[in-house]
């Protein structure tokens, strides 16, 4: 299998200190990859450099073969690469239906359209909500994002990514303050994605991570520690000093 | 239901102005009193600068403390050519909003790099420096300003030297411009622009190149207000540099934050609220720019949407 990013040395430093130090990775076409390792261990450092929002000090992105290192996130998203923010980022003074249209709009041609009311416009209203239905939040479509409850600006989170129909979908602890029933529900949903899409998954959520990863990456001190199948990760002793505590990993 | 009632207040506001906009020569010419005509010429020529700067300052988030400039780059390319003799209108018209234009797109495209007050700052600058760039030329009349001796000419459309036909010719203006900037705030590009101000970083992230619409908005706004300038030189029949030094930008970011920011009429209210009060406190003491301060703080305070917001809550409770 060819893989449709490939991640070379990249390198992010802060200051004093290095975010991510010589990545190497590969990810293949259509598989979940989780990206797992304690606080600070700079994942969503390299999801950010991955999308664009962050510049790479040093290193090379290429997706499908081409090199995307210092191109702006906003043209990235054309590519189709989409994420989700672990610190949720919504344009919060709009409705839950604008945020996703917004999202459906910016990859229907350009939008120097200065004349017909968007909002009636079926051509973006009607994917998005399909999107909304996908992660339960059609019922709150009117509502302004302001004043939806953590929960459902997770969801929408998830929501507005998929609205651009990415092939490369970066999910940066997408669980995070959900219920167990919610997470489920995500869980059903990433699974049913899976075809036609390729993941790149944060999540603390051990249960979350090995019922769905094909892939997984530990990144220790802005460092890749090990990456293997699940089963892999698992009997790794390095892995298991560093990260896992032995417990976690019986109950999975 | 209480949408509906909402709405009906709204309109019913907007059609009694309208109303009176449109019947009110017919009351002057009866009581032979051209003062109130000037006053509402001015409030509406102001009334389309300040939506003008709503569209950006509103809807798009950018806070330009510059946007007077565009009322002395409008009126000085009537007050230019007709200094010439070349009283053409359309070529006024047209050469008020082209230079607006340019003006905003490059301006635009350094201020837009910047961010909070830096923005706030640097429009301001780019403003001064058009300011004393007229001070200096000394041909057109340095800081004492031009007087225009002829109105532009619009042949056999409209004799604007009439003041009646100028009036008409502003109220008609007015109302095309707020209707453009209604049509563009629901629009595609519209709903890009208000999504800007909400979450830059996010609208990028999902695939729009938020600099180039903002920087496109930012030149839309300059050119409605480059128009607006182009019907004050008419109206005053004299241009100066005055009109665009920084106290004249502050008084239309007065004007959008004091009528409400975001909404299609808020700017007429809050040009009509600043017309009038200056007339009649500017009558009673010296110092009316202080009261104009204390307001301002007290919309801030206390009525965040201005007199539009008002408008709506009062719509609210009578039902
Ligand atoms: N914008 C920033 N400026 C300075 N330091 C930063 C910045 N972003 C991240 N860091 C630092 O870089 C390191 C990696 O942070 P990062 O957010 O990538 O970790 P993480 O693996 O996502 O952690 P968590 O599991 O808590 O989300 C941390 O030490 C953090 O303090
Ligand atoms: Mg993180």
């Amino acid at each position: 299998m060819t893989p449709i990013l490939k991640i070379t040395s990249l390198c992010k430093q802060f200051g004093g200190i290095t975010a991510t130090n010589n990545i190497d990775l590969n990810i293949n076409e259509g598989e979940i990859h989780a990206v797992i390792g304690p606080n600070g261990a700079g994942k969503t450092t390299l999801i950010s450099q991955l999308s664009g929002d962050l510049k790479a000090d040093k290193g090379a992105i290429l997706f499908q073969g081409d090199l995307i290192t210092n191109m702006p996130s906003n043209k990235r998203s054309l590519l189709g690469i989409a994420r989700t923010f672990q610190i949720t980022s919504l344009m919060l003074d709009m409705s839950t239906l604008d945020n996703v249209a917004l999202a459906v709009q910016a990859h229907s041609g350009h939008s120097y359209r200065f004349w017909q009311d968007a909002r009636q416009d079926n051509q973006l209203i009607e994917p998005a909500l399909y999107v909304l239905k996908q992660v339960g939040l059609l019922g709150r479509k009117d509502i302004i994002t302001r004043e939806l409850s953590h929960g459902e600006h997770r969801q929408l989170e998830i929501a507005m990514a998929l609205a651009t129909q990415p092939k490369l979908l970066l999910l940066d602890e997408p669980m995070a303050g959900m219920g167990g029933e919610e997470t489920q529900k995500l869980i059903a949903i990433f699974k049913k994605l899976k075809t036609g899409k390729t993941m790149i998954l944060i999540e603390h959520d051990m249960n979350a991570v090995f019922s769905l990863a094909d892939q997984i990456t530990v990144m220790v001190y802005g460092e890749i520690i090990a990456t293997g199948s699940p089963k892999e990760i698992r009997a790794n002793q390095k892995v298991k000093a560093a990260y896992l505590g032995d417990e976690e990993l019986q109950t999975c | 239901m209480e949408k509906a009632t909402r709405f009906t207040l709204r309109v019913k506001i907007t059609v009694v102005i309208f109303l009176v906009l449109f019947f009110l020569p017919i009351y002057t010419g009866l009581t032979d009193n051209g003062f109130y005509l000037d006053l509402v010429n001015r409030l509406m020529i102001l009334a389309i600068a300040a939506a003008s700067l709503n569209l950006i300052l509103g809807h798009g988030g950018m806070i330009s403390f510059g946007h007077a400039a565009y009322l002395g780059i409008g009126a000085y390319c009537v007050g230019i050519p007709a200094y010439y003799g070349v009283d053409n209108g359309p070529l006024q018209i047209f050469l008020a909003v082209a230079a607006s234009g340019i003006f905003a797109l490059i301006t635009g495209a350094i201020c837009l790099r910047t961010k909070g007050v830096y923005f706030i700052m640097i429009t301001m600058a780019f403003t001064q420096m058009v300011f004393f760039g007229f001070v200096s030329v000394e041909e057109y009349g340095g800081d004492d300003g031009l007087v225009i001796d002829t109105r532009s000419n619009f042949g056999s459309f409209i004799n604007i030297e009439d003041n009646i036909n100028l009036y008409y010719f502003i109220l008609i203006s007015l109302i095309i411009c707020l209707f453009l900037i209604h049509k563009i705030t629901k629009s595609r590009f519209g709903l890009v622009i208000e999504g800007s101000r909400s979450n830059e970083q996010r609208m990028r992230s999902i695939g729009f190149d938020t600099y180039r619409y903002r920087l496109i908005c930012y030149v839309i706004a300059g050119c409605i207000c480059g128009y607006a300038g182009a019907l004050l030189g008419n109206f005053t029949n004299f241009i100066s540099p005055e009109m665009m030094d920084w106290a004249a930008s502050g008084e239309l970011i007065f004007m959008v934050i004091l009528g409400g920011t975001g909404s299609l009429l808020g700017p007429v209210f809050g040009a009509a609220a600043f017309v009038i009060l200056e007339e009649w406190l500017s009558s009673l003491t010296l110092y009316w720019h202080f009261i104009f301060g204390a307001l301002l703080i007290m919309v801030v305070l206390f009525a965040r949407g201005g007199i539009s917001g008002i408008v709506t809550y009062l719509g609210n409770r009578k039902q």
